[in-house]
């Protein structure tokens, strides 16, 4: 499409959303406490022992919702690996290692020193993030994402070699596959024990004095979570660093 | 306050779509599209929001307290995760985009050459 065509579809896409989106506004009941949300606000701590509302919508209330997220994420890095697979896997394997450790600078002391010394907070911090998340905001998505992160950051402290190392392939394919599978099994357990699938089956704990084991079943769909997100990252991360060295080896 | 957010919100929204149509880059289309997606957030933010309300989380806090729509916080998180996903795979496009082609500006691309 032409480039002025375009500007001038735009123009009047724009000019009609600001005129649909004012009279949207316009008629907005102002500022008001959904029923729904007030009623998960009120309930979620009294009946599934967990004090983050929005944790507990999204691996309780709507847990399944949460199931099909989950599938988007698996599906899509999956996709996106097989979208680089292609073209680096035509490569030769010895092409391949001639390339790897190759790195135009090396790192001064001070990144290797710090990117190092950073990582093991890092993988303490998501862990953190994961298991909190009934009690405080964090949860799977976002402990995995910071978990992700610390083979990055060996990455930029070490060399591909060694991040190809720790993130050795088939291993992290296989935790990924646990990770989401295990949110489906939580949800067969419910099943099993004679209830709904991802119903909360398992012991709430004591609602008082809140742990890492309060909630049920959400813990646990936290933990395989982070699992999957942690192991997804990963992938794309390593998918992408080795589609780029392999460029730079061709040039 | 809430009129604010909702004309922060449609502001993202035009400008990530007007970087769209006139990006030069693939890599900066793609951007451009997550900045569209974050609209979204400020949306389902300002749609939650009550005034002098904190955030949904009773740890430390009593149950009468009140909070802000704990429902649309929650949709928000999906957005999050969605978006990362959907960039993670134009991102891959983009990549087989320029293997193919040889090119990353949307302008020069000939898909349709085999």
């Amino acid at each position: 499409m032409k480039y002025p065509l375009r500007l001038g579809l735009f123009l009047v896409g724009a000019i009609g959303l600001a005129i649909l989106y004012g009279l949207a506004i316009a008629r907005m009941p102002g500022e008001h406490e959904s029923l729904y949300g007030r009623l998960i606000n009120q309930l979620s701590q009294p009946q599934q022992h967990i004090r983050d509302a929005v944790t507990a919508v999204n691996f309780d209330y709507r847990g399944f919702d949460t199931l099909g997220e989950e599938f988007i994420l698996f599906i899509s890095v999956t996709g996106a690996i097989v979208l680089l697979r292609e073209t680096y896997e035509k490569k030769k394997e010895e092409q391949m290692d001639a390339i790897t450790p190759g790195r135009a600078v090396s790192q001064t002391d001070a990144v290797r020193t710090w990117t190092l010394a950073l990582t093991g907070p890092t993988v303490v911090f998501g862990v953190y993030i994961v298991i909190h998340g009934q009690l405080t905001p964090g949860g799977g998505f976002q402990g995995g994402v910071v978990l992700a992160t610390a083979p990055l950051l060996i990455y930029l402290g070490e060399s591909f070699e060694v991040f190809k190392r720790v993130t050795s392939t088939p291993l992290i394919e296989i935790t990924e596959a646990i990770g989401a599978g295990g949110y489906a099994i939580i949800g067969i357990i419910g099943w099993l024990a004679g209830s709904w699938f991802l119903q909360n089956v398992f012991p709430l704990g004591d609602q008082n004095n809140p742990s890492v084991f309060t909630g049920g079943t959400v813990p646990a769909i936290n933990l395989a979570t982070g699992i999957e997100v942690t192991a997804g990252f990963t992938l794309l991360l390593s998918a992408f660093l080795q589609q780029t060295l392999a460029d730079r080896g061709d040039s | 306050m809430t009129y604010v957010a909702l004309g922060v919100a449609a502001w993202l929204f035009v400008i990530g779509a007007y970087g769209m149509v006139t990006s030069k880059h693939l890599v900066h289309l793609c951007i451009c599209l997550i900045v569209v997606q974050t609209s979204t957030y400020v949306l389902l933010s300002a749609i939650g929001f009550r005034a002098g309300a904190t955030a949904p989380v009773f740890y430390d806090i009593s149950l009468s307290t009140p909070a802000v729509d704990s429902v649309v916080q929650a949709l928000m998180l999906t957005d999050i995760v969605v978006e990362a996903t959907v960039a993670a795979l134009l991102l891959a496009l983009i990549v087989q985009i320029d293997k193919r082609t040889g090119t990353v500006d949307p302008n020069k691309i000939d898909l349709m050459k085999g």
